[in-house]
């Protein structure tokens, strides 16, 4: 698969939330306002980028090399929960601003499907390194792209009337249903068209 | 001891109560029977999970209880992978990814941090149990609901000396099902309806409870 053609599917075509549904409580729960679902939106990237890079080098270089790909869940989480504790520690000492922004998101990370979701359809996909680090920035771009869109549209809700039962997440979900309607438009037909 | 067992089926139910477990619930319901596969592998690592978490209760150190934890969900799960993959290979390929993202299911290391660490072997096994049911019954709901209306069909696993194929088609709906449901889509608007359905359901229990802690006042007056 070229370059373009990772950046359009892992965006549009299978968006993390909207079709796979990888990451949707961090998706429900921090979308209330826009400033948080951007800093969410951001953390998520740089997590999901280290991420896809460090479990593919450990999958190609030592599970394949030692026949023991069948670890290979329990190395991936325990790599990632490594990983967001060891940024979180980088960012706190290095730049206090961005830790600011970002600090209280990274911790929720490690739960968050979306990174071991897409260290799994790397080996799925047999990326390789570059492939998987295109993959992982652009998954994260689409996690952002949706939960700084509904984030827009919850601020809105807040000054509609909607009936008793549905506020909060029941409404939450059937918008999110409707993004996934529209998101419907990017099919695989459309990256055929586009790249031949 | 019954109680624990309730709860998770009811009163905290895991996926239309507290909403944990979203990422796999929704994504497997397309078929009611990748719903039971997908329920039987979370009840057999919740299980797992909560047995051995509640036996090494006062052996973990505090500080590093959370990579312990993941480290014996993530074992289970492996297992449920494993066998799966030998011995349910087209049930094994429907759930995907999925499978391996039990580890990063919240429910269970929500019950491993807020029940099985605190608790007897006894009391988490009915937990892991309750729970277990109760996330399997709630995602055979949603499934259902998307199969029935979305396909018109229902499927099961086949027998093959009964000549059933696994799939009960319903006559009416299979020839022109709402297809919307079977989608990305109709996945989060089932869990939103059902959500909304069990808030109001919740709002008319507490207002019963409410005028029934109403009434003697007024009788004394």
């Amino acid at each position: 698969m070229s370059y373009v053609g990772i950046i359009i599917t892992f965006v549009f075509v299978e968006n993390f939330i909207l079709s796979r549904f990888l990451g949707l409580c961090p998706f429900i729960g921090v979308s209330r306002k826009m400033e948080s679902a951007v800093g969410m939106g951001f953390a998520v990237i740089f997590v999901m980028a280290m991420a896809s890079i460090i479990t593919t080098l450990i999958y190609n270089y030592l599970l394949i090399t030692f026949n023991i790909t069948f670890l290979k869940t329990i190395v991936f989480i325990l790599v990632i929960a490594a990983l967001v504790q060891f940024v979180e520690m980088v960012i706190q000492k290095n730049s206090p601003p961005l830790y600011k922004a970002l600090g209280i998101y990274l911790p929720l990370i490690t739960t968050n499907c979306a990174v071991l979701g897409i260290a799994m359809i790397a080996v799925e996909k047999e990326f390789n390194v570059f492939e998987s680090f295109v993959a992982g920035v652009s998954a994260g771009a689409g996690f952002m792209l949706s939960i700084v869109l509904m984030s827009a549209l919850r601020e809105k809700f807040e000054t509609e009337w909607i009936p008793k039962p549905f506020r909060g997440m029941p409404i939450a979900f059937i918008t999110a249903g409707l993004m996934a309607l529209a998101f419907m438009a990017f099919d695989k037909a459309l990256l055929k068209n586009l790249l031949g | 001891m019954i109680k624990e067992l309730t709860k998770g089926i009811f009163k905290e139910n895991p996926l239309f109560i507290i909403v944990l477990g979203l990422c796999p619930a929704l994504a497997v319901s397309t078929e009611v029977i990748n719903a039971i596969g997908m329920g039987a592998g979370v009840i057999f690592v919740l299980l797992g999970s909560n047995v051995f978490i509640s036996l090494l209760r006062n052996f973990i150190p505090e500080k590093v209880r959370i990579p312990c934890y993941v480290i014996v969900i993530a074992s289970f799960v492996t297992i449920v992978d494993m066998v799966m993959g030998a011995w349910l290979p087209v049930l094994s390929r429907n759930l995907g990814i999925y499978i391996p993202l039990i580890v990063v299911n919240c429910i269970i290391l929500g019950r491993a941090e807020a029940f099985a660490n605190k608790n007897t072997v006894g009391r988490s096994v009915m937990d892991a149990i309750g729970m277990g049911i109760g996330f399997t019954l709630s995602l055979l709901l949603i499934a259902a609901v998307r199969e029935i209306f979305g396909n018109g069909t229902i499927t099961l696993f086949p027998i093959p000396f009964l000549q059933f194929d696994g799939i009960i088609r319903i006559p009416g709906l299979s020839s022109m099902p709402a297809r919307v449901l079977g989608l990305s889509s109709g996945a989060l608007f089932v869990m939103g309806y059902f959500k909304a359905l069990f808030n109001w359901l919740e709002q008319k229990q507490k207002e019963s409870a409410a005028n029934s802690l109403v009434e003697p006042v007024i009788q004394e007056q």
